[in-house]
């Protein structure tokens, strides 16, 4: 229900922890960090809100913004939303009811797992899929990172996206349904909060993809409501209400493999971890998977959501709790004809491609950047130290010529230039290269 | 790499030995293309027709070079090889055609396609060869008006 701001993130950098170390340029995925004066910037057009730098920041600079409790107090009835990663986050625990129960002793009227939204969303799947035999490649949309890294790096698969709805926002829709029907309050009246495990679904929350505004109000994180939550689930633990509705495919939505899983065929692609979803994408945009594929699981972080960067547990760690977890659950526990109200699956508008890494405004632009590009690449040493604040030579080099940067902020030519009086640009000045 | 005022010019070493790497020229210049206002579908005509040729001169002759010119308006491809050459163009033009060593087509490679599909992919398309002497592909693609 928020308005859309274009290119919101929720990750950012708290400049005064910043110490310019550079550790975070190279791990970035899409090359969206400088170092400039001292403190690494995040590019806004290139950052697709992963988490990388949060995980590898050894300062803690890099951040999340997120909301906290106090935003769902403007509401008369609070909904949460639990995503199955967080239920991988607790010890000793063999039911899902008691995280549910104590959800409802820390300030909500009432929880709707996302995980059940989740099993509509396989079933909505299962059909798309048997209603269009073509032999196009589905890739899920169910990670909003995936979806961002596609919308700026690989256009051509941007008719490869499953056009559904992310679980979390059918799980939404269907909360305040429920709600307003249970309490008698206008819609609005309604706050429906979501527990999120990464930046990323704080980001789609702000600025969504493929439909034109966000059913969730608010945006927790798992990683502060978790504290909260483990005195009342002490309590929760005598007395658990009877509140869950997913099965094992609900609950496996937070394992890599998951969602790949509830649309029951085997033809599949599963890939986690950010490095190995762009190697899958470059492949598929190559159409090197020579075997009959029907559908393409990514999830940006390594294990799926347990992965994500505001978890509390090791994902490794919660990744074999929700395996125990989902092990004797039937395997759906949703079914789309059990839930009284029904809400639109299909994503309603086109993600466009964003080309952020252009060069040029037209072809010939184009052309004499690129052969600017390749002169400069003559003259800079090679090196991708980093020194100048660009993970590569090449990101110098291309800011340079977007305006960005200064290819003079290299630190390797400036110490040959020190040391031995080499001035590497005075060719490139006396052609008006530069 | 060398230019003019309206064109870039590329010239790629494609090497017999260097299997592993095979490809790599193809991914090079689609990466390039991405960065530089070409419609998406010209990119993919261009990447495919390109890694077939190129593997087809690693897998089927001894390596050579592959000459790449952007023009504002098209691409043109010369992949040019060094033997042994191919006796029947008109066969080994045909889909499905392959005279593919078992141990590539373990690798996927060797279905007989890749001469078609570098036609089909191409705007213009000329293939001549020589055998004993080698083989020149040569491909333009034109891209889509933005
Ligand atoms: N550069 C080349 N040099 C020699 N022979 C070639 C070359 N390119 C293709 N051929 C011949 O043409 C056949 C068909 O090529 P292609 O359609 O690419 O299929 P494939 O590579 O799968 O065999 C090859 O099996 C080979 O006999
Ligand atoms: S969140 Fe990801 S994409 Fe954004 S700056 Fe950090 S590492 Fe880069
Ligand atoms: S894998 Fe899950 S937790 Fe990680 S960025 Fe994607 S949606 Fe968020
Ligand atoms: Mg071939």
């Amino acid at each position: 229900m928020a308005e859309k701001q274009q290119f919101f993130h929720s990750v950012y950098l708290d400049k005064d922890k910043c110490k310019g170390c550079i550790t975070c340029i190279k791990t970035c995925p899409t090359q969206a960090i400088r170092v400039r004066n001292g403190k690494a910037h995040i590019i806004k057009e290139f950052c697709i809100d992963c988490g990388e730098c949060i995980r590898h920041c050894p300062h803690y600079a890099k951040q999340a913004s997120f909301d906290h409790m106090e935003a769902l107090d403007q509401y008369k009835y609070k909904v949460a939303l639990p995503p199955p990663s967080l239920y991988g986050q607790f010890n000793h625990l063999d039911d899902i009811n008691i995280i549910l129960t104590a959800l409802t002793m820390i300030g909500f009227d009432d929880v709707f797992e996302v995980g059940a939204a989740a099993e509509l969303v396989s079933d909505a799947t299962r059909k798309y899929i048997a209603e269009h035999e073509e032999p196009r490649i589905l890739i899920s949309t169910a990670c909003p990172t995936v979806t961002r890294l596609i919308r700026i790096r690989f256009p051509e698969l941007l008719d490869n996206l499953l056009p559904l709805k992310p679980p979390v926002e059918v799980a939404a829709e269907l909360a305040r349904k429920r709600a307003v029907e249970k309490t008698g309050y206008r819609p609005e009246e309604i706050g429906i909060a979501f527990i999120s495990p990464c930046p990323s679904k704080v980001t789609a929350v702000q600025d969504p993809l493929g439909i034109p505004s966000s059913a969730v109000d608010v945006v927790l994180a798992t990683k502060e409501i978790y504290p909260l939550m483990l005195s009342a689930m002490k309590q929760a633990r005598n007395n658990p209400l009877e509140y869950c509705l997913s099965g094992k495919i609900g609950v496996g939505w937070g394992l890599t493999g998951g969602e790949a899983a509830g649309i029951l065929l085997d033809n599949y692609i599963a890939a986690d971890g950010i490095e190995n979803v762009v190697r899958v994408l470059e492949d598929l945009e190559d159409e090197k998977f020579q075997m009959d594929i029907r559908f393409v699981e990514l999830n940006a972080c390594p294990g799926g959501c347990v992965g994500g960067v505001l978890n509390v547990e090791n994902p490794f760690a919660a990744s074999s709790k929700l395996k125990h977890l989902k092990k004797y659950l039937p395997v759906a526990l949703s079914h789309p004809e059990d839930f009284p109200h029904k809400t639109g699956m299909d994503l309603t508008e086109e993600i466009a491609y964003e080309p952020v890494y252009m060069l040029g405004k037209s072809m010939l632009e184009s052309i004499n950047n690129m052969v600017k590009l390749e002169k400069l690449m003559r003259v800079l040493p090679g090196l991708d130290c980093g020194g100048c604040g660009a993970p590569t030579c090449k990101a110098l080099a291309e800011d340079h010529i977007r305006g960005k940067g200064d290819v003079h902020s290299c630190t390797e030519l400036l110490r040959r230039y020190y040391l031995y009086g080499e001035d590497a640009f005075e060719a490139l000045e006396e052609e008006n290269a530069l | 790499m060398s230019f003019s005022n309206d064109s870039l010019h590329f010239q790629y070493v494609v090497s017999k030995d260097d299997f592993t790497h095979a490809g790599s020229a193809s991914s090079d210049v689609k990466n390039k293309l991405k960065k530089m206002n070409v419609d998406a579908a010209a990119v993919r005509k261009v990447s495919i027709a390109m890694y077939e040729g190129e593997i087809n001169m690693i897998i089927h002759a001894y390596g050579g070079t592959i000459d790449v010119d952007i023009y504002e308006d098209r691409i043109v491809m010369c992949l040019k090889d060094t033997g042994p050459g191919i006796a029947n163009i008109e066969e080994a033009m045909q889909e499905g055609f392959s005279t593919a060593p078992a141990d590539v087509i373990n690798l996927g490679f060797g279905a007989g396609m890749g001469l078609p599909n570098m036609r089909s992919n191409s705007d213009e398309f000329n293939i001549e060869s020589e055998v004993g002497v080698g083989t020149t592909v040569t491909m333009t693609i034109y891209f889509n008006p933005a």
